[in-house]
């Protein structure tokens, strides 16, 4: 396509839009209406993610050794241990340490009692800390079948109380951004139909005159890419100066939440949410103008 | 230039459009093709525009093989032929310079290419002058040259005008047929479908006449035939 023809089916499909004013608003409507649900579930789900990584840094799993198991036998299950993708932290506590915590934690006044003694001098562990909660049985399963080791501890409803309540997050979100989409799509679909049906008497007389298929349809796409980019600018907008407002609004609103949470900055969020729905707009634009046009423009 | 063998055009329903019909146009001739309603005429030119396929037989037009044409071939196919119509099909939205120059833009001619061409083409109808006025302010014999320059602006070696002077008072008729003889005395291949018995009778040019799909009579130099 040369220069001018590339103008040209642009500026023929500016005119669409133009000439298709309400069935344009009602389209871009719909299409900031998902991406600006779709960046809102994103936020909230990106947040959780923070969320749920701020807690797995909590989670640990304690491995504790079999009596009498040599300190090279010990060094060696931590170098097994630290091979693991799943693993991100893995910490010594020897006898000492674990009992000088349990102390300190526990017993206070009546320290005293016990003198010299080292109630868990086989208590010496490793902590180890997770990427990802979902992957600790797997963790687990692998280290109870190492040599050496007596019994691991797990903390497993933290765990899992958090995988699911993420996932959940996850597929609402999903569910709710699909059926979104498809009525984009839907929308999209019907506004270049009406104007294919506007333009019917021009676009016979293109085909006549010997204009290829790429050039019939090219304004018709142009037209669903401009509605969709509109369409994905416009809530990522509003977003960017909505967002910070109800981060304040929470933590000002609920002091626990702020003394529990720390929510993502805005400039962290949209690193990846701009470029992913302005995709996901010029995405829905294409698919729905390119397909309408295809199936109504055969030459 | 133009070759039928044999081409048959059946609808789902009723009797063939055309049945049976061969035809061999050279290059350079300006040809009548007349007939009643319902004769085939339009038929047939929607098959050379390859607006329809033939259910048989074979057509040749500018040394290609119409039925064997791939789809993605077709427009660069038509970019060979220039068609003007009864009803002008003019863009109502868009001046007479607009109208000219869509024709190349739609393939791609460069913009600098399309400010000498367009002017050009307009004189030769002449409608220079009128180059800005929208086709509602224009009459009907101006609307069809306008048409005409539309057709001719892209070179095509062949035009088919379907009853151009159909809507036209005889004195713009004749002035549209004065233009067609002239881009065919330019070298242009020339087939005009239409009723007017004036026209074909004072022009002696070579006539066609169908009836019912099939060609009765084919002259050289010759006039309407109202009975077969």
């Amino acid at each position: 396509m040369s220069i001018s023809t590339f103008f040209y089916t642009l500026g023929q499909g500016i005119k669409n839009l133009v000439r298709n004013k309400l069935f344009s608003l009602a389209t871009i409507a719909t299409i900031s209406a998902c991406v600006f649900l779709f960046g809102l579930f994103y936020a909230i789900v990106l947040n959780f993610q923070n969320i749920v990584k701020q807690a797995q840094a909590g989670v640990a799993v304690t491995v504790f050794f079999e009596e009498g198991t040599s300190d090279e036998r010990i060094a060696e299950i931590g170098e097994e241990i630290k091979l693991r993708g799943e693993v991100s932290k893995v910490v010594f506590v020897s006898a000492e340490e674990a009992w000088e915590s349990f102390k300190n934690e526990n017993l206070g006044d009546y320290v005293d009692s016990f003198g010299d003694d080292n109630p868990l001098e086989d208590d010496a562990n490793y902590e180890i800390y997770l990427n990802d909660v979902s992957m600790q049985n797997n963790l687990v399963d692998y280290v109870e079948k190492l040599d050496g080791v007596r019994k691991v501890h797990k903390s497993e409803v933290v765990a899992s109380m958090l995988t699911s309540v993420n996932s959940l997050v996850g597929y609402v979100s999903m569910g709710i951004i699909l059926i979104l989409l498809a009525v984009s799509i839907f929308l999209i679909s019907n506004t270049v139909a009406l104007g294919i049906t506007v333009r019917r008497e021009e676009i016979a007389i293109m085909k006549l005159i010997g204009a290829t298929d790429f050039v019939v349809r090219a304004p018709f796409v142009f037209e669903g890419l401009i509605l969709g980019l509109v369409g994905s600018v416009l809530p990522l907008v509003a977003i960017y100066f909505i967002y910070d407002n109800i981060v304040t609004y929470l933590s000002e609103r609920f002091a626990l939440i702020n003394s529990l949470l720390k929510f993502l900055t805005i400039d962290e969020i949209f690193g990846t949410l701009a470029p992913i729905a302005l995709a996901m707009g010029v995405g829905i634009g294409f698919l729905g103008s390119f397909t309408t046009a295809r199936k109504h423009l055969r030459v | 230039m133009i070759i039928l063998e044999d081409v048959s055009k059946s609808y789902s329903k009723g009797a063939p459009a055309l049945s049976k019909v061969s035809l061999h146009i050279e290059k350079g001739e300006f040809v009548f093709i007349v007939g009643d309603s319902g004769s085939g005429k339009s038929t047939l030119i929607k098959l050379l525009l390859r607006e329809l396929y033939p259910t048989d037989g074979r057509i040749i037009v500018n040394n290609t093989d119409v039925t064997k044409l791939k789809h993605s071939r077709i427009p660069k196919y038509r970019r060979g032929i220039g068609t003007v119509f009864q009803d002008f099909r003019l863009l109502k939205d868009r001046n007479v310079y607009e109208n000219v120059a869509f024709a190349q833009r739609v393939i791609s001619v460069p913009s600098s290419k399309i400010r000498k061409n367009v002017p050009s083409v307009l004189s030769m109808v002449g409608l220079a002058e009128k180059y800005k006025s929208r086709p509602k302010e224009l009459s009907g014999g101006e609307q069809q040259r306008v048409a005409l320059a539309r057709a001719i602006v892209n070179n095509p070696p062949i035009l088919l005008a379907d009853e151009p002077t159909g809507n036209l008072d005889p004195k713009n008729s004749w002035e549209i047929m004065r233009l067609l003889e002239q881009i065919n005395y330019n070298g242009t291949t020339v087939l005009v479908v239409t009723h007017s018995r004036e026209i074909v009778n004072t022009m002696k040019k070579r006539v066609i006449t169908m009836k019912k799909g099939v060609i009765v009579s084919d002259q050289k130099k010759g006039g309407y035939i109202d009975e077969y």
